[in-house]
This record gives structure tokens, sequence and C-alpha cells, in this order.
């Protein structure tokens, strides 16, 4: 009955996320894609990781001793922290190109102004 | 500067948020989370005050040097620590199973926890804790300078 | 006309993504697990702690912890220069 549902709604985050990168002309509507994509990835990592019938991957006062996959799990926090570094330094390029520019919108940002 | 009921609740939720963050962190060998999810919730309770109160108070009560002294803490206990199982490999976890500071064995199978265990998982759990609840606090506190600095000019 | 051009190239990749999604393995049987099953089954002896992931994280993949260290120092690094106070 849910075939393969979970992989098909990562996929449609990305897409989303994909069309935010392309077709918006706002600064802060760019970052927003790219935030987009970022958690579509994440989400299918965690996705590719689980049996049937099994529980989390932890020992205290469990339900039963079958388990999903823990590794995905694991690797998903470092990615998470990237993205993270990632969407601070772009906000930081933004605050700085309204404060020269006075303008966010992408389109208006053409000449090299000393 | 936000309206009095905003900084009332700020006043009353800062404690909790703090105690929670660390007991997340703590905890991080017998409950899901560790190191990076108790900074997280450590730094989004560091927003909400600079929220509440705008940047010109806040100054004053949490300075940006100590928390790059707090990170540079962490960073280094880290390292420290890695370099202490250096008999055996790098990152040898030299105090599980032993008799010392973390080192009860657990029981096989399906048991409550025991915080006595686990070698040196806590030691470093806490210097990753520090490390990014100093990061994303710096972080934070350096946009609200960045934006009120082109304000004034 | 640039609008179209690339509206048609969003539709040709999305096509493609779907498709790659609904022909992937069915949901909750993954392909390869020895790996993971000594990690579930030995956690508990070798590091002596209740919670696998944590585990994973600190002790048997703990490069990849130190990497993201780093990155995390420089992302602050790099947050601290573009805010600096220059001097006119």
């Amino acid at each position: 009955m849910i075939g393969n549902l979970p992989f098909v709604a990562c996929v449609v985050l990305i897409i989303l996320g994909l069309y935010t990168l392309i077709f918006k002309r706002n600064l802060i509507k760019i970052v927003i894609g790219l935030n987009l994509v970022q958690c579509g990835v994440n989400l299918f990592l965690i996705t590719l990781g689980y049996k049937s019938d099994s529980v989390a991957p932890i020992y205290t006062m469990a339900g039963k001793e079958e388990m999903v996959l823990p590794t995905p799990q694991a690797l998903t926090l470092t990615s998470i922290v990237i993205g993270l570094a990632t969407t601070a330094l772009i906000l930081s390029f933004a605050i700085l190109i309204y404060k020269h520019y006075k303008t966010a919108d992408a389109s208006k940002i053409r000449r090299l102004r000393g | 500067m936000m309206s009095k009921i905003v900084r009332t609740i700020t006043n009353i939720l800062y404690s909790s948020i703090l105690i929670f963050g660390f007991y997340i962190i703590m905890h991080g060998h017998l409950t899901p989370g560790g190191g990076f999810q108790g900074g997280a919730v450590v730094a989004s309770g560091i927003a909400l005050v600079l929220i509440a109160y705008g940047y010109d108070t806040i100054k004053d009560w949490i300075k940006k040097s100590n928390l790059s002294i707090l990170e540079s803490i962490g960073g280094l206990a880290f390292i420290g620590v890695a370099f202490l199982g250096i008999g055996t490999t790098f990152f040898y976890n030299f105090l599980a199973n032993s008799g010392t500071l973390f080192g009860n064995p657990t029981v096989i199978g399906i048991n409550p926890g025991d915080l006595n265990t686990a070698g040196v998982l806590p030691l470093m759990s806490w210097a990753v804790g520090l490390k990014v609840l100093a990061g994303l606090g710096s972080i934070v506190l350096l946009m609200a300078y960045g934006i009120k600095k082109g304000d004034e000019k | 006309m640039k609008k179209y051009v690339a509206l048609a190239a969003l539709l040709v990749v999305s096509g493609f993504f779907l498709l790659s999604a609904i022909e992937m393995h069915s949901f909750g049987s993954p392909a390869e697990e020895d790996m993971d099953r000594y990690f579930i089954e030995n956690a508990q002896e070798e590091t002596s702690t209740n919670n696998v992931v944590t585990s994973i994280v600190f002790d048997y993949r703990g490069f990849d912890t130190l990497g993201e260290a780093t990155v995390l120092f420089t992302a602050v690094v790099g947050v601290s220069l573009l805010f600096r106070r220059l001097r006119k």
C-alpha cells in the first residue's frame, strides 16, 4: 500500500527547491530554495536505511531486538551541520550586498561600483 | 526591545531551555541526543534572549570574547582526549570496561541505562557540545552587530 | 524566451528524478547490511554504551566528527571576517 511513496516525497522536495532557485529574484527567496534542496537530500539519506517492523537502534528500554540501520543516521548529522555553515555564510553575503546596493533584487545588481 | 509580555516570558523560560539543553548533552550515551543536538538547543536559547532584548542591552551580558574562549577550550579538549590513547591507536577508547572514571561494563541486551558507563564518549560529547554552543552563538551575535553597524552610518 | 528554455530543462530533470525514485528497490528492505549487523551486535561489548548511533559518531567513525568540527570553526572565522571594523 505504501509503495515507494517516501522516495517520491524526497524527490518532490528537491524539485521544488530547484524551481525556487531558478525562477525567483529576491535574495532571501534564493537562500530558502538552497535550504529546501539540503532538506530533501538529508531526508533521502535517512529513508535509505529502514527495515520493516523495526525500532530505533537504542538498547535503553527498547521494544524488541530488531533495529533499523544506524550508519545513515550518523552520516546525516554531519550533513546537517555542513548545511548550516553554508547557510550562515550565504546570509552574511546577502546582508553585505543589501547594505552596498540598497536593493534586494538579483536582476538589478549588475555593475561593480567602487 | 520587544513588548513587556515577551520580556516576562523570556525571563521565565530561559533557565528551562538551558537545563534541557545540558540534559541532552550529558545523557548522550543512553538516550537519543549527544553533543550536536544539545549544543543547538542551548544556542536557540541565546537567540531568544537576543531577539527579546535587542543588541544594545545584550552586549554587556554576553561578550564575544568569552564565547571565543569557550569554543577554543572545546576544540582543544576534543583533540586532547583523542590523543590520550595513542598507545594503541588514535581515538582509542581506553576507559571502556575498566574500573576507573566512566568504566562500568553494561548488561548485554535490553536494560535501563547506567550513567557511569561508556568510557571516553561523555567527555568527547561535552567538548563537541561546548564547541557547537559557542559557534552558533557567535554567528548570531556577529550578524546582529553587522546589521546595527550599517544602520547608524 | 529564456524562461521557456529554463522551464523545459527543469521538466526534463524532474522527469529523470521521478522515474528513478519509482524504480528504486522497495521501501523497507535495504540492499547491503553486513556492516550494520556487526555494529548492532558488538557495540555493547566493545564500547559499553547503549546508544549505537553515538558510538558510531564518536568511536567507530571519529574522523568524520573531527572534520565536521573543523567545518564549524571555519564558518565562524568566515562570518567574523566579513563583519570586521574597517579603518577609513
